[in-house]
């Protein structure tokens, strides 16, 4: 007599649904950093301005010499670290989303009227963005401000003249993809002009890459803008910005590195956000991964 | 009154890096109302593009018409601006693609799609467009349409949306239909009832039909005449019956060979000897004489259009004038 084992079923377990959770961590980030920044004249406990040589480098409250007074510590002129961060958070916000939207908007356009027409048209807008992508965004920034001066609406206008053509390639690419599906013959055939077929059918159907692609990119502009700041090319003293604040504390690190910490640290979060937010939105924008 | 659809002696090429292909080369049919024309042939023998040329929207910049003519219920179509070109597709010819995966926008509900066409063509707001395209969707057979216009492509079956994109097709309603494969990609049971929808919609609305296909089944049972193309001409066309029961042309006597057959035994299919012609490279002589198991010396010069009866004409030597 023989017998056979048999493995004992296992119930069938629940099929996980996946569900698009809302990423709490990074929403939530973004919204205190966007809320820091539009109410920074109520939130700032001392005048981000205000200097007193006498208070310089005061250390964190948690330190020894620390005081509630100024929670984050001073800086080399004495002022209060804090409210310089949140008066940074509008200076780097705004850069980041003024920047993305401006180039977004204009490279999507290229891409767009690069992919539907093709030829001729496609193969000069294309050399143009490889050009413009050839071209270093710091050095941009570092003649802009030698020759015009550093000011704020130098910063984003050499950050945006670089970037837009990394949307111009994308969309573009996306576009030539949606160019070979039948819809866009359909859609032809059924009597639609160029004009129609980009804003009603290529547009919508690149919006998801868009919205990610505008998302993370944020983050870029934002540790750009820091790295023009860091270098003297971004936003002029005395207005704070997070790159500058750290450029300010570089030949202080070893005795107070609170004054280039807590500016890092806003920007790695801010970015980090930022990127997990573009990578929830890719998942959840495509209609297909939608329903599920 | 004029036939809907007379197109003659049309000629679209491609120019390529390897030559000029006459992808179209001088064909001409003509169809009355409520008439179908089964368009057959090898892939590359140009029936997609003569449906695009009727249309004019072959690819550019490498194919262009060069020369024939299209009328449209007696109205020059070729002659058209771009502007009033727009006005006529979908309008006045609407066409169905072959890939119905990909033949719905997939960012948009099926309401906001049908929405395009009804507001375009009948400057249709608000309410009446869902109202109208519920009924568009019901007359495509699609159970409970007002529910159907809210849900997006990915959720209907492939069925289902050539079904839809029939709908948005017949929205003009068009004075022609040209059908581009539309059953190809779809289950075999499906294709018969995709098939009947189409002839039943035809009665209802009379518009001239085009079929293209290379199922000599499908021809049979939706076509009134067939038109064989070969090499970009039509070699032969006539009466489905004559053409099914008499071919005169080798190659649609060797098409129809090649069809399976139940309960007829054979020991292996006929397949057609040899390639399609290189069409970049294609001389003045009948393009079928390398393949053509009947072909003699007189197939190296053009081969003459004879009527063989009324309404059945092909072109080849062996019903030519005797030499």
């Amino acid at each position: 007599m023989s017998s056979i084992a048999v493995p004992e079923l296992e119930a069938p377990s629940a099929v996980p649904v996946r569900r698009h959770r809302l990423p709490v961590v990074s929403l939530t980030i973004v919204a205190i950093f966007l809320l820091v920044a539009l109410l920074a004249p109520l939130l700032a406990p001392a005048d981000p301005y205000d200097q007193s040589l006498r208070l310089r480098f005061r250390p964190p409250v948690w330190e020894e010499r620390g005081s509630w007074a100024y929670p984050l510590g001073t800086d080399r002129l004495g002022r209060d670290l804090l409210s310089r961060m949140i008066y940074g958070a509008r200076v780097s916000l705004a850069a980041g989303v003024v920047t993305v939207l401006i180039s977004s908007a204009f490279g999507a356009a290229v891409g767009l009227v690069a992919g539907y027409y093709g030829g001729r048209t496609d193969a000069a807008l294309m050399r143009v963005t490889d050009a413009t992508l050839s071209f270093p965004v710091i050095l941009l920034a570092l003649i802009l401000a030698v020759t015009v001066g550093p000011s704020f609406a130098n910063v984003v206008i050499a950050i945006a003249v670089i970037l837009w053509a990394r949307y111009a390639r994308v969309i573009r690419g996306q576009v030539l993809t949606l160019m070979t599906l039948d819809f866009i013959a359909q859609a032809r055939i059924a009597g639609a002009g160029a004009w129609r077929i980009i804003t009603r059918h290529l547009l919508p159907n690149t919006l998801n890459t868009l919205v990610v692609l505008i998302t993370l990119q944020v983050g870029y502009v934002i540790i750009v803008e820091a790295s023009l700041s860091f270098l003297g090319a971004g936003i002029p003293p005395p207005t704070p910005a997070w790159g500058s604040m750290i450029a300010e504390g570089r030949d202080f690190v070893t005795s107070a590195w609170w004054v280039s910490f807590f500016p890092g640290l806003a920007i790695l979060l801010v970015v980090l956000a930022f990127n997990l937010l573009g990578d929830w939105l890719r998942d959840t924008l495509d209609p297909r991964l939608r329903q599920l | 009154m004029p036939a809907v659809i007379d197109v003659r002696e049309l000629r679209t090429h491609i120019v390529t890096r390897w030559g000029t292909i006459k992808a179209v080369d001088g064909v001409s049919f003509a169809l009355d109302e409520g008439e179908t024309l089964g368009l057959v042939g090898e892939s590359g023998s140009g029936k997609s593009m003569t449906c695009l040329s009727v249309v004019r929207l072959v690819p550019r910049p490498a194919a262009r018409i060069v020369g024939g003519e299209v009328r449209l219920d007696g109205d020059d179509v070729r002659a058209k601006t771009d502007a009033e070109m727009q006005q006529i597709r979908g309008r006045k010819i609407a066409m169905i693609l072959q890939d119905p995966m990909s033949s719905l926008n997939p960012v948009f509900s099926i309401g906001m799609q049908m929405r395009e066409p009804l507001a375009m063509y009948h400057g249709l707001r608000g309410g009446a467009v869902a109202t109208r395209a519920a009924e568009l969707l019901a007359a495509v057979r699609i159970p409970s349409p007002a529910a159907r216009l809210r849900a997006f492509p990915h959720q209907l079956s492939g069925g289902m949306r050539q079904r839809v994109v029939g709908a948005m097709a017949i929205a003009g309603p068009p004075r022609l239909l040209m059908a581009d494969e539309p059953t190809t990609s779809l289950d075999l049971t499906i294709q018969a009832q995709y098939l009947g929808l189409l002839k039943e919609l035809q009665q209802r609305h009379r518009f001239a039909m085009i079929f293209v296909t290379h199922n000599l089944g499908i021809v049979a049972r939706t076509c009134d005449r067939v038109a064989v193309m070969y090499a970009g001409r039509i070699v032969e066309i006539g009466p489905v019956r004559r053409i099914f029961t008499q071919p005169a042309h080798p190659y649609t006597r060797a098409l129809l060979e090649s069809i399976p057959r139940f309960g007829v035994r054979r020991e292996r299919l006929t397949a057609i000897a040899g390639q399609p012609p290189d069409l970049a490279s294609l001389g003045a002589g009948c393009a079928f004489a390398a393949r053509c198991p009947a072909a003699f010396d007189r197939c190296a010069e053009a081969p003459p259009e004879v009527t063989i009866t009324a309404g059945h004409t092909t072109r080849c030597w062996l019903h030519g004038p005797a030499c």
